[in-house]
């Protein structure tokens, strides 16, 4: 390893710990929503699952820190090859055509910031109650979720960002498969609709929280 | 048939170039691409203007020498087609085509519509060497290749170094040629003794060249006239990946993976 420059160095080397740290993002996503879900079995269901987490900070801290350490790993890298592919082409094609790419390929380097913005808004607001300290009462979860979301333009924020994660989380899931060298002619054409059947349903399920505290569903 | 040509001239390296628009009138439908520039370059030459450089040798699709964009597609985007085996008849009466060089910082534009492509070349050239045995010509099937990895390997090994991948990536990336070379080296058990350290120093060659970095476009697939998959590069991931783990020497791979027959 010393002999060559490190794995890092190289874009293959940055795309692979993209690859790795998106994951850990995606299962911390996917656990996220599922405890979120539990807003629909009630209120005293989601305090206490609340309190839960709470309950060993040490090991709530150590989640924490994993998970801020892969997003800045994800960005700076996210950054470093996206420079590099602009350098790549100095002059530009006067005809310019999208070849075989789709929309959420084309709008990483968007759905991403966006993300990193929604995260830093979500957590002034619903873990830090910094952000409209009249809505938020430290541990009540569940009021909390219903005082933010019954005003649209929180609802909105919340779910514009989520699109954005599907569109992030399908392009992303297919393309660490493809990063990390998890091919076989066997799965290889589930690949593409696993990633957007979970982009989708990611997406769906952290919407439904919103929309049904808007339309008055949940209460 | 009838057609407009925006074409891009550059008189040399560091020139400025521009685009410049030719008209032509009588283009047979049966001729190839390079064939209709054939007859433009004809036409300029007998006015007395300079013809429009382009590259190519064997027009038969194999060589890999030939590759333009045309209408923003490497190779005018038709399935498995080099430039000189695109057909006039699959253009319209009257249309209007734009021709650009591959578009890359690591294919400097020369002349026109020729790049320089030597990225590639020493790409290739920190690939090194795969380990056989030369002299007398070998027994039949002393080392066993399966064959299906014989087939992929061959597909792989179809890349013709034209540059089609990088031309066609947004982020103009090398990732489909290289992994392809990689690739069909790495398969055979010829070329696995070096695997490790090949996958590394090819990696290492192309990040000193200005290409972008792979996102999985799949855009590059999409315009290879040898059809190559992107599976090479999710193979390529996998041997770089893999090459870093500990008790990979610098120096090969293991050779316990090389299946030999038994001596007898």
């Amino acid at each position: 390893m010393n002999e060559s420059p490190g794995f890092y160095s190289s874009s293959v080397g940055k795309k692979i710990l993209m690859a790795v740290t998106g994951m850990i993002l995606f299962f911390f996503v996917l656990f996220h929503m599922a405890g979120n879900l539990q807003i629909f079995i009630g209120q005293e269901e989601l305090d206490r699952y609340a309190k839960f987490l709470h309950s060993v900070p040490e090991i709530l801290w150590l989640v924490r820190i994993a998970v801020t350490f892969s997003f800045l790993v994800h960005i700076v890298a996210a950054v470093q090859v996206w420079l590099q592919s602009r350098r790549a082409r100095p002059i530009r094609y006067k005809v310019r055509v999208n070849l075989a790419t789709d929309m959420a390929a084309r709008t990483m380097i968007w759905t991403g910031p966006i993300i990193l913005l929604f995260v830093l808004y979500h957590l002034l607001h619903l873990t830090y109650g910094a952000l409209y300290p009249d809505l938020f009462v430290e541990g009540h979860v569940y009021q909390n979720l219903i005082n933010s979301f019954r005003l649209w333009p929180i609802a909105v924020v919340y779910i514009v960002a989520n699109i954005g994660l599907g569109f992030h989380l399908y392009h992303g899931l297919w393309s660490l498969t493809q990063t990390l060298g998890w091919t076989h002619p066997r799965f290889d054409r589930c690949r593409r609709v696993a990633s957007a059947v979970i982009g989708i349903g990611v997406a769906a399920a952290n919407i439904s929280i919103p929309v049904s505290i808007l339309a008055g569903l949940v209460r | 048939m009838r057609l407009t040509l925006h074409i891009w001239r550059q008189s040399g390296p560091d020139a400025k170039g521009r685009f410049e628009t030719y008209k032509l009138d009588d283009v047979n439908e049966h001729m190839s691409f390079l064939e209709m520039l054939d007859v433009l370059n004809q036409q300029l030459i007998e006015n007395g203007e300079d013809p429009v450089a382009f590259e190519h040798d064997c027009r038969e699709g194999v060589c890999g020498m030939c590759g333009i964009v045309i209408n923003g597609l490497p190779h005018g985007g038709r399935k498995g087609t080099t430039t000189c085996q695109l057909h006039m008849r699959h253009f319209k009466d009257g249309e209007e085509l734009t021709l650009e060089p591959w578009r890359s910082a690591a294919f400097p534009v020369l002349k026109d519509l020729v790049v320089d492509r030597s990225a590639f070349d020493r790409i290739i050239q920190a690939g090194g060497f795969i380990s056989i045995h030369t002299g007398a010509p070998p027994d039949a099937a002393t080392i066993l290749v399966p064959k299906e990895d014989a087939e992929l390997a061959m597909d792989y090994a179809e890349c013709i170094g034209c540059g089609a991948c990088v031309a066609a990536c947004p982020n103009g990336a090398a990732m489909l040629f290289m992994s392809a070379k990689i690739a069909h080296l790495g398969m055979l058990p010829q070329g696995k003794v070096e695997a490790d350290r090949r996958v590394k120093a090819m990696v290492e060659a192309m990040e000193k060249e200005p290409f972008g970095a792979c996102t999985n476009f799949t855009s590059c697939e999409a315009v290879c006239p040898k059809e190559i998959s992107i599976s090479a590069i999710a193979r390529m991931n996998r041997d770089y990946r893999r090459a870093f783990l500990p008790g990979k020497a610098e120096g090969g791979g293991k050779l316990e993976k090389v299946k030999l027959l038994p001596a007898t």
